[in-house]
């Protein structure tokens, strides 16, 4: 029994000793947390690829670990400290529903660097980033406008939370600016990823009359359901033309490589400040996937209006711009600011739904 | 060919005893086998999976906190089991407690007091019990199922909760956020230890599982529950209202399901929130038989269970395994404690008569 303990301990040692020497040429740990899984085809799938791309970038100074489907709640404050206790020295947390879980452990763990996507709280160690989403979703509307035949457009919305009430105002606003008589039907399918559900509220809208769709969920079903109903749709978060190579207009894709690799590099550099980033298609956070099966005049006036917003030449949410109920929101030639538009709860005229109380 | 369980002439007490054992060590096995068939290293992985985080007071910690909400309503489950009432809806009784108990804390916040935190619970106790006592209701007046009304009743309770947060609840300054406001510090469940986040829900769940235990160990009560459980004619001869029991036995559980809620929301979350289980109510259904609808067993079943999670967060983080391999464990832990219990009462016979015509059929 005791040579066995001595033998334990020795091995022990012999182990500890060894992973002392691993340690001292260790990699910087970067980290990430996914809500959903990261083959979701949408909003995780991107937050993957960018962590791809930022392994190939700094492969040779950094590694990158990262725990998907992780709840909302409190299991996500135990899996982001775990990862700050093993190491991690940045931790990227992707969806706006880690937000207090972030604060939380980045107050435990002072040194860690905390990015949170698309939230509002922010602190010396946690920065925030986000893209405007909205500039995509108003070229999204101007060609909605120019290809239904109805115009009428479904929309599988996810949580009545402010980013996504803006996505709703931008694309009404750009199928407006084509055609003024041009309406929305919204549903919401509150979540984030659920293909079941998300399906169901593409058919409900479908059966509603609708001849396209777009979402602000995570998955492919919608644009499926489009593409067996034989009428057109948007992408969403990544570029979804595999499940709908007929079906899918264009798509915004969230391209958070650069943003990744950018950060990374002043962590690294010891350069890292707490900042927030809310980036638009001129930054390339987020880029337009080719624009698809659609005539050359509406491709034309859709590249124009992007190199519009590129240029800074048109802002969506430029007045005059009405509430839903016909009350005056700006005035001709006012600019909405940031503040108004990420705590935005309001509709914009021409949106046919009530806001969820 | 056919397969006939046959029960056997006498069923061996020593591997009775140990067959939760015997079922640890073949999951172990076919997971160590399963890890080595991915390439990975099983022993290494076994080690991160369900060694390393028992060496670290931080992770012991988490392990208690994942263990105390699916022990608090295992025992619940396991006396309502016992009783031959089968409550699946554990969940909705949970999600019921939470919300009954944070009304005190969300709409009335201005109100400090040391007794805001008993009241807290006691409220969420009595709506996780209130709920379960509709199932109850349904049984013993109209003789409905109540697998199937409890379990409907899961989705009303997450839907109204759904509702409350995003509508009557919802916090004003929270950007249009699907939550309520933060809890004030009086109305936070304490953390026990300075060293991590454990809190107060583990006292609960150890002393509901003692006091159980207790009850059907020394009490006529408990004598009772088994009596109805296992034949109901008998206990009526007895003068035991089987009625009574499906109050009780339902009304119990519902109450250790909200406080566990309760304690939940109060102790880990801080605020209601469309989600705020990870389906321990469901998962309560697996530790309560796992410890073999013991209240002492199913301190270490939960236990068992909370590793599965950590380890397979431990093991997806460290050696970049899919996080279904926790899901893939609990299974495999679940059909082996199931066939060692079955296969130590009978044994298996192939038949081979008449087998050609079977086949052809």
């Amino acid at each position: 029994m005791k040579k066995l303990i001595i033998a334990l301990a020795a091995s022990a040692a012999v182990l500890g000793g060894m992973s002392g020497a691993a340690q001292a040429q260790e990699k910087t740990k970067v980290c990430f947390i996914y809500v959903g899984p990261k083959t979701d085809g949408g909003w995780t799938q991107a937050h993957d690829i960018g962590r791809m791309a930022l392994e190939k970038a700094l492969g040779d100074k950094i590694e990158t670990a990262f725990l998907e489907n992780v709840p909302e709640g409190p299991d996500a404050e135990r899996a982001i400290e775990r990862m700050a206790r093993s190491n991690c020295a940045m931790i990227y947390t992707t969806s706006f529903g880690f937000m207090d879980a972030t604060m939380k452990v980045a107050a435990k763990f002072p040194k860690v660097k905390f990015e949170h996507a698309t939230g509002f709280k922010a602190s010396e160690n946690v920065a925030t980033y986000n893209a405007r989403f909205y500039e995509g979703r108003y070229i999204q509307g101007q060609i909605a406008a120019r290809m239904s035949k109805k115009g009428l457009a479904g929309y599988i919305a996810s949580f009545p939370i402010p980013e996504v009430v803006m996505g709703i105002n931008a694309f009404e606003l750009g199928a407006k600016s084509v055609n003024p008589d041009f309406k929305i039907k919204v549903v919401w399918a509150n979540t984030w990823a659920d293909p079941g559900k998300e399906a169901d509220a593409a058919k409900a809208l479908v059966d509603q009359g609708v001849d396209i769709l777009t979402q602000h969920t995570d998955t492919t079903a919608p644009i499926q359901v489009a593409a067996e109903r034989g009428i057109m749709a948007f992408g969403q978060a990544s570029d979804m033309i595999a499940a709908g190579p007929k079906t899918q207009l264009t798509a915004i894709v969230d391209t958070w490589g650069p943003y990744y690799i950018k950060r990374t590099k002043a962590a690294l550099e010891g350069t890292w400040k707490s900042e927030q980033i809310w980036d638009g298609l001129k930054d390339g956070i987020l880029t337009m996937a080719p624009y698809t099966n659609m005539p050359d005049d509406v491709k034309a006036m859709a590249e124009e209006t992007e190199a519009k917003i590129k240029s800074g030449e048109l802002h969506p949410f430029t007045g005059p711009i009405n509430r839903q109920d016909g009350s005056e929101w700006l005035k001709a030639g006012e600019k909405a600011d940031d503040k108004t538009l990420l705590g935005m709860n309001f509709y914009v005229e021409g949106v046919d739904d009530q806001l969820p109380k | 060919m056919r397969i006939e369980l046959e029960r056997r002439a006498r069923a061996s007490t020593a591997f009775a005893a140990i067959s939760p054992l015997l079922a640890l060590v073949l999951t172990l096995f076919f997971g160590g086998l399963m890890f080595w068939l991915m390439g990975k290293d099983p022993v290494a992985t076994l080690y991160t999976f369900f060694i390393e985080p028992l060496f670290d007071v931080w992770s012991l910690h988490e392990l208690v906190i994942k263990a105390a909400p699916l022990i608090l309503i295992a025992v619940g489950l396991a006396i309502c089991f016992r009783s031959n009432n089968w409550n699946i809806g554990a969940e909705g009784q949970f999600t019921m407690g939470a919300i009954t108990g944070s009304i005190l804390p969300v709409l009335m916040p201005e109100w400090h007091s040391a007794a805001l935190l008993p009241a807290m619970l006691i409220m969420g106790m009595l709506g996780g019990a209130l709920y379960a006592g509709i199932p109850a209701l349904l049984k013993t007046r109209f003789n409905t199922n109540e697998i199937l009304t409890s379990l409907m009743l899961v989705y009303i309770a997450q839907l109204f909760l759904d509702w409350l947060v995003r509508g009557p609840w919802r916090d004003p300054q929270g950007y249009n956020f699907p939550k309520t406001i933060s809890f004030a510090p009086e109305a936070i469940l304490p953390e026990l230890l300075d060293s991590g986040r454990a809190h107060w829900a583990a006292v609960f769940a150890i002393v509901a599982a003692i006091a159980l235990w207790f009850m059907m160990r020394f009490m006529l009560k408990g004598f009772e529950v088994s009596v109805l459980g296992q034949a109901e004619r008998a206990g009526r001869f007895a003068g035991f209202s089987s009625k009574k029991m499906v109050w009780f036995a339902l009304m119990l559980s519902g109450a250790l399901a909200g406080l566990a809620g309760i304690s939940e929301v109060s102790g880990s979350i801080g605020h209601l929130q469309p989600s705020i289980s990870p389906g321990y109510g469901f998962t309560a259904i697996i530790v309560a038989f796992l410890g073999r609808l013991n209240p002492i067993g199913i301190i270490a079943s939960g236990l068992v269970l909370a590793l599965t999670y950590l380890g397979g967060e431990a093991a997806q983080l460290s050696i970049g395994i899919s996080d279904k391999i926790s899901r893939v464990f609990q299974g495999l832990l679940l059909f082996f404690v199931l066939s060692c219990d079955t296969l130590i009462l009978y044994r298996i016979r192939l038949v081979f008569s008449g087998s050609k015509t079977e086949a052809g059929a």
